[in-house]
């Protein structure tokens, strides 16, 4: 049995330990938001936090897993930072077939939450491993920056 | 309407399914069928517009919409119920949309391929909309003793006019739902100008609030109580077959079940499985360890030396050879046997495979238990996907249950089923347990229904002023018929009639030539299909004539479309025309025209650039919709490339959802220049090169323009309406090789980019 601390809740799982933790927190734990890509920490789809970094979830076994926090984007509605560019999400309508949107938000919300001035480049910077074949990219650009102005004018 | 909506239900799957293994597969075949028929009615299942079928109300008010047609991201699901509640006058807070199962002799055509959702479904359902709205009104008015023309429905209210009087939709929705249909010529549909939510760009997607807290469910995303989880090993050359599988160390992995062989297929490849190995696990992990452990000898068959660099020089051999002539005015090879050396123009072009690398994987979940089969999938075509699993297992239709879920992107990737097909075979063997069949990234793109690959030659005569006065268009490119006929070759109608043959240039000598040449791999269609190729061929050609007459391109484009007027696209030798009639879809050079226009005034067209930036311009005309880019690129002395900025320009006749149109033109933009920049599938023994986002390279965040402006033209009721996911996404590579030509004097004619600037 191995513990995994998802979302402030303590959850076991029976799986060796180099199983990486997107496999159990999907097949096992049924937090299905979390998505599968490429399996090679290319594309950013499985992106979770891991002690607040953005990690994925793809490659990382939950032997390692095990001793962190982690978020998953089920866990960001009661995140301050999540709940804002969650909604810059939607007012902007981001998400075409919105398969990859999870883990960009994830990426943006890694990235808000250490910086609430973010320029073009260090969001390209932040975001690059997070890929979209919707080509959602200007509006995900979008909704970082205005996503950003509410936290600046929250702080 | 509630009690109407399942009694109806069961008259589903009445029409015929036999033969359908051809007409579900491309519109095109459909129209070889029969072709008196066109636009929705050449589709299996044609259209349906009862309101009973799409429309419930409660007692309380609360309104169901049936979205028929599944959502892979252009927000289909979301316009089409929209269109529906618009005409019925439902106050859009009070619906909710509800997905329908496969079911096509219920709800009419459900396959969301080839940019026809709004197309076909616009007129039947405003037609449903309208329909349940007049019967609301007689019901109404029947309560209340008067006159219907004196009732009128507003905002899920119906209002007596003379005397001010207000009933609910859900007071007298059971009373509506017992009232005759109106007749067709009595419905009453909205002016334009009436419209609450068509083309006002108010209406949020349905899922946008759901992707945005991970709770909505894609096919990856199904579970089941029990559910097992399993992966394939393919074969991996096209068409071979296993020989021998040695089991014994994958059987050891840690959560492995069962390893199943799966038989390969006959014939030509259609949406049949490919045949292999399948791994059973108790997670998607343990089922990906097992099959690493496989060992197999595999017969690879007769595609095993196909071999891109090889291929490509075939079909420049091709090219450089009459083939088959398609499209003749004039005199093409006379004029050019007898044309001076100087005043001929020759380029060929290279557009390599491409993978349509949904960020969802295909996935398919399925459940065989006492002679049923019950499927939960992504998948573009469901009633496809139900018919492939009842012939596949042997089982008649009614038997077999499809629930589609969203789409994790489509593209044309999705619209065959084969991967849903192997899920049941799989589930077929492990009898009475769900199995969710996963196709890792490196299944998806090496055992992909690729894009096809082509060499685009074209050769002009132009007169002293630098006009062409012969056209010669010959193209060498494998077949999408090589997936339904074994040995399938030629350019077929579609492929031909995709801005290849409806060049509507006014030349006297024009030909279109297509080669017949062996397909080696599965020939599919991607996003816009064969236009990219031939879009790319001519819009980078005619700019290569423009700068060869010293013109400005814009110019010199708007003079070869010549003077607003609308062709009968029959007179260029289309007889295809996206199964649309000609009559009522003509092809009109001045909506063209206008897109150019709207483009090049976004991008500040003949403006002063700084140096080493480049503007370049493209227009195609594709699934009804007219469209124009016009990219902004910068190159440094190193060679290195920036998109600085693209323009997107569209009609598409009436814009129903303005603002879902402007995201597919975006994403256009960045699909087309992905393609453009890195987009390549090569092959070598047989076997597809790359298998993962580190070697088939996409667009990323970095290099996305920072700066993408749509603009939607015209937005006329007047015509039918075009298509729009697919059409943003031909003229966009041509524009980006003609910005870097303008940018840098190099003419590269080989997709894609790469480093070519930097050699």
């Amino acid at each position: 049995m191995t513990t995994l601390h998802i979302n402030g809740r303590p959850q076991q799982v029976s799986l060796p330990d180099e199983t990486p933790l997107l496999w159990a927190l999907r097949d096992e734990l049924g937090h299905t938001g979390t998505k599968f890509g490429c399996g090679m920490a290319l594309c950013g789809s499985c992106t979770v936090h891991i002690d607040g970094q953005p990690t994925r979830a793809c490659t990382l076994p939950i032997g390692t897993a095990k001793n962190h926090q982690i978020t998953t984007i089920e866990g960001m509605e009661n995140d301050r930072v999540g709940r804002v560019v969650q909604a810059a999400w939607t007012e902007l309508g981001v998400a075409q077939c919105g398969y990859c949107q999870a883990g960009q938000i994830m990426s943006a919300v890694a990235l808000l939450k250490q910086n609430t001035r973010p320029t073009d480049k260090q969001i390209d910077t932040a975001m690059n491993g997070n890929i979209c074949r919707c080509g959602t990219y200007p509006r995900i650009r979008a909704a970082i920056q205005l996503a950003a102005r509410r936290l600046q004018g929250a702080a | 309407m509630n009690e109407t909506l399942h009694t109806t239900r069961r008259t589903f799957l009445q029409g015929s399914l036999s033969g359908l293994l051809l007409s579900v597969g491309f519109n095109g075949l459909v129209r070889a069928e029969d072709a008196r028929k066109y636009g929705a009615d050449s589709m299996p299942g044609g259209t349906v517009d009862n309101p009973h079928v799409f429309i419930s109300i409660e007692p309380d008010g609360r309104t169901t919409i049936i979205a028929h047609r599944v959502e892979m991201g252009t927000g289909v699901r979301t316009s089409l119920p929209m269109v529906i509640a618009d005409e019925l006058e439902a106050d859009w807070a009070r619906v909710t949309v509800v997905q329908a199962d496969a079911n096509e002799a219920r709800y009419g055509n459900q396959n969301v391929d080839g940019s026809r959702s709004v197309r076909h479904f616009l007129l039947p359902m405003r037609r449903a909309g309208a329909a349940a709205r007049q019967m609301l009104e007689a019901a109404a008015a029947a309560r209340w003793g008067v006159p219907a023309s004196e009732v009128q429905a507003r905002q899920h209210t119906l209002l007596h006019v003379p005397t001010g009087r207000r009933l609910g939709f859900g007071d007298v929705a059971a009373d509506a739902a017992r009232l005759p249909l109106p007749a067709p010529d009595q419905l009453k549909l909205k002016d334009p100008s009436q419209f609450r939510y068509i083309g006002q760009g108010k209406v949020r997607a349905v899922d946008s609030e759901a992707i945005a807290h991970g709770q909505a469910q894609y096919g990856m995303d199904m579970r089941l109580p029990g559910m097992v989880y399993a992966v394939v090993a393919r074969p991996p050359v096209l068409g071979g077959k296993l020989r021998s599988v040695d089991s014994t160390e994958a059987l050891k992995v840690a959560g492995v079940l069962r390893v199943i062989e799966l038989p390969g297929f006959t014939g030509a490849p259609m949406f049949k499985p490919l045949g292999g190995v399948a791994v059973v696990a108790t997670n998607t992990w343990a089922a990906m360890q097992g099959r690493k452990a496989l060992k197999f000898t595999w017969d690879d068959g007769p595609h095993a030396t196909y071999n891109s660099a090889t291929y490509r020089a075939e079909l420049e051999a091709a090219a450089r050879r009459p083939a088959k002539v398609l499209r003749d005015q004039g005199d093409v090879m006379q004029t050019l046997a007898q044309a001076k050396p100087a005043d001929k123009i020759a380029a060929e072009y290279y557009l390599p495979h491409l993978a349509h690398a949904t960020m969802e994987p295909p996935v398919a979940t399925a459940l065989v238990k006492d002679g049923r089969c019950e499927i939960w999938t992504s998948v573009q075509n469901p009633q496809a996907a139900l018919d492939g699993v009842a012939a596949q297992l042997g089982l008649k239709p009614e038997a077999v249950q499809v629930h589609p879920l969203l789409i994790g992107g489509g593209f044309g990737r999705k619209s065959k089923p084969d991967y849903v097909t192997e899920a049941a075979l799989v589930a077929k063997q492990m009898e009475g347990t769900p199995v969710k069949l996963v196709w890792s990234r490196e299944d998806d793109l090496q055992h992909d229904y690729l894009h096809t690959v082509s060499v685009e030659r074209l050769e002009a005569v132009v007169n002293a002023q630098g006009r062409p006065t012969t056209w010669l268009h010959r193209t060498a490119a494998p077949s999408i018929l090589s997936l339904f006929v074994e040995g399938g070759k030629g350019q077929m109608d579609l492929e031909a009639g995709m801005t290849a043959i409806n060049v509507p240039y006014d030349i006297p000598n024009l030909r279109l030539e297509g080669a017949e040449v062996e397909a080696h791999a599965r020939i599919g269609w991607f996003r816009s299909v064969s236009n990219i190729p031939h879009a790319f061929a001519v819009q980078c050609f005619v700019a290569e004539l423009a700068h060869h007459a010293g013109r400005d391109h814009k110019q010199y484009l708007l003079d070869l479309i010549g003077p607003p007027r609308k062709l009968d696209p029959r007179t260029l030798a289309d007889n295809w025309n996206y199964s649309e009639s000609p009559e009522r879809y003509p092809i009109d050079t001045g909506r063209m025209r206008d897109v150019i226009e709207a483009a090049a005034k976004g991008a500040r067209w003949g403006r002063k650039l700084p140096k080493g930036h480049g503007l370049g311009l493209a227009v195609a005309y594709s699934f009804m919709s007219y469209t124009a880019t016009v990219v902004e690129v910068a190159v440094d002395a190193k060679g290195e490339l920036k998109v600085v900025a693209v323009d997107m320009a569209i009609d598409c006749g009436p814009q129903i959802n303005p603002e879902r149109i402007r995201a597919q033109m975006e994403g256009g933009a960045v699909m087309g220049l992905s393609l453009a920049l890195s987009g390549e599938i090569s092959f070598d023994q047989g076997r597809v090169v790359q298998s993962n986002f580190f070697d088939f390279t996409v667009l990323r965040h970095a290099e996305s323009p920072r700066t993408i402006r749509t603009h939607l033209v015209n937005n006329n009721h007047e015509v039918p309406p075009g298509g729009v996911g697919e059409p943003p996404v031909p003229p966009v590579a041509p524009a980006l090789f003609n910005a870097i030509f303008a940018a840098t004097g190099k003419r590269i004619r080989q997709l894609p980019l790469r480093d070519q600037l930097q050699a």
